[in-house]
């Protein structure tokens, strides 16, 4: 059993938000047959939206570039699915939520509270949504503002999921820190973009938009670490892990549990296949907990 | 995958509303009920099942479609794919009875003639809204034995597939494989219901798709969580037993929306 911010979870392998995350049956599925020791919903807001036109993700060689528009059926609209995620995947169901105001924020925490959600995490870093995500992430005084705005009116644990298109992401995770959230999770997408040249069209119905996968793995990597330096409360990683070493890498620069996104891509279980690579390099290198990989490449000097 | 630049090559009219758009590439690899994101630049891009390797043939529904219609050879629009699970490939001797209504023809097209290819026995019936509308009726006379209905008695048996299903043993057929709209489909499945050959069936399934490839989860369905642009869009009938199949949908913010 391993416990995060007060989650009783069996390891800590978490599913992402945005993916797969929209109806209850999907979270169930990841939870039940993917095996995730928890699962973010998709990030849920005060009024129905659409998203982008499509593309809204496309696959680079490297990784995904994607600009949903944050598409959501609203809070009313998604209670039912927060519920059947509740009663029936057996895991922690943390409800993703956003806004692009304090008010905002709070009625979409006090709307989801009857789904009686595990925790909370609070998405200011989507990067493709005007007015939304990393409008409001890139401000710290606004992040702060808004963790300790929602911390006030629930009685669940508060994760703050911050973006990477910061000059520093300390700052942003210090002011989370300072708001009273009980854990970061980084990194959300990083700004990008893709052109076809046969037309000249940007590929994306956004025109830009988020890269994930591999290729912002090191990146993730390297946020990690420095929050982990920097913070006292638990740094959740997520950015690219495909394979249980990305997940151990992860944790040795500083995450406390990994979330996984795209890689579902391929296998919806890969979360049973991280636990398991895992437990196996535990075992071979004779380690008698997975805590000790946490933020173990810091003694390294 | 980034879109394929695809060239239109020839546009065929099937209907009053429905074109052919063949093109410059071919899926040697796809397998019949499988399906391609189709980018309108500018506009949109939508999930179209394969009529061949080289096109897809298409109902002009909405604004992406309307577009698409607006497009002359040498045009060209964006390709991704072939994506998802077609219909399972047909072996030698089996006895396959394919049910298309309206465009659900487009995919089920290139299995009647692959099942042919395999040595298959392949009896399909086509149904449409009236005589105009039916589509590829030739080449499914080319493979095998072809019923017809139509809503408006126009041409074969007035009325609904399910109406010349009705009157066939459909008990001697090793696969049967339905593409049309849902409420086809669902009068389909009601009218088989049986469990036992609901596992020979295969129905394929419309939803509103974003990324396509099993991500986003905008398609997935109740109560299974499969994804349709992964697991499906082609799901057996067994799969379908109580599913949200025939009773609703979602839309693109991801409400349920009644069929």
């Amino acid at each position: 059993m391993y416990t995060l911010t007060g989650l009783k979870m069996k390891n800590s392998t978490i599913l992402a938000a945005g993916i797969l995350g929209t109806t209850g049956a999907s979270l169930c599925r990841v939870a039940l047959e993917g095996g995730a020791d928890a699962v973010v919903t998709k990030s849920i807001g005060s009024i129905p939206k659409k998203g982008h036109s499509n593309p809204t993700i496309v696959q680079l060689e490297g990784g995904f570039l994607n600009a949903m528009g944050l598409p959501n059926p609203s809070y009313p609209g998604f209670l039912q699915e927060l519920k059947i995620a509740k009663k029936y995947s057996g895991v922690p169901v943390i409800a993703s939520i956003f806004g692009g105001t304090v008010v905002e924020f709070i009625e979409v925490a006090e709307g989801l509270l009857p789904g009686k959600p595990d925790a909370f995490e609070l998405n200011v870093s989507c990067p493709h949504s005007e007015r939304y995500g990393a409008a409001v992430g890139s401000n710290p005084c606004l992040v702060e503002a808004i963790t300790a705005a929602v911390k006030d009116i629930v009685n669940v644990p508060v994760w703050v999921k911050l973006t990477p298109n910061v000059s520093d992401i300390t700052c942003i995770g210090t002011a989370a820190e300072s708001g009273g959230a009980d854990a970061v999770v980084a990194i959300n997408t990083l700004k990008g973009m893709a052109i076809d040249i046969e037309s000249g069209y940007p590929i994306l119905g956004n025109r830009s938009g988020g890269l994930s996968g591999k290729a912002v793995k090191p990146i993730a990597v390297k946020c990690i670490y420095d929050l982990y330096t920097t913070l006292k409360i638990p740094v959740i990683g997520v950015g690219g892990v495909s394979c249980w070493q990305d997940a151990v890498e992860m944790m040795m620069a500083g995450a406390a549990a990994v979330q996984v996104g795209s890689a579902v891509y391929e296998r919806i279980d890969i979360f049973y296949e991280i636990n398991k690579g895992i437990k196996a390099f535990l075992q071979r290198k004779s380690y008698s907990d997975i805590k000790e990989l946490i933020g173990l490449s810091h003694e390294m000097v | 995958m980034l879109p394929l630049n695809a060239t239109i090559l020839q546009i065929t009219e099937e209907s009053p509303f429905v074109r052919t758009f063949f093109f410059d590439l071919n899926f040697e690899t796809m397998e019949p009920g499988q399906f391609v994101m189709v980018w309108v630049r500018g506009v949109d891009e939508v999930p179209m099942g394969l009529s061949r390797i080289n096109s897809i043939t298409v109902l002009k529904v909405g604004e992406t479609t309307s577009k698409l219609f607006e497009l002359k050879e040498g045009d060209s629009f964006g390709l991704r794919g072939p994506l998802g699970r077609g219909f399972s490939l047909p072996s030698k001797n089996e006895k396959i009875l394919i049910i298309a209504g309206g465009v659900g023809a487009a995919p089920l097209s290139p299995y009647a003639e692959a099942a042919y290819a395999a040595g298959s026995e392949v009896h399909t019936i086509l149904g449409a809204r009236s005589a105009d509308e039916l589509i590829f009726e030739k080449r499914f006379l080319n493979v095998g034995k072809v019923y017809i209905s139509t809503d408006d008695g126009s041409k074969g048996t007035k009325g609904f597939v399910t109406d010349v299903l009705k009157e066939l043993d459909f008990l001697v057929y090793d696969k049967i494989l339905i593409c049309g709209k849902e409420l086809m489909m669902v009068s389909v499945f009601r009218l088989i219901k049986d469990r036992k050959v609901l596992k020979k069936t295969e129905f394929s399934l419309q939803r509103y798709f974003k990324c396509g490839i099993g991500i986003c989860g905008s398609c997935c369905i109740d109560r299974s969580g499969f994804r349709v642009c992964k697991e499906g869009p082609v799901f057996s009938g067994a799969q379908l037993l109580d599913s949200e199949f025939g009773s609703y949908d979602r839309d693109a913010s991801g409400r349920r929306v009644k069929i």
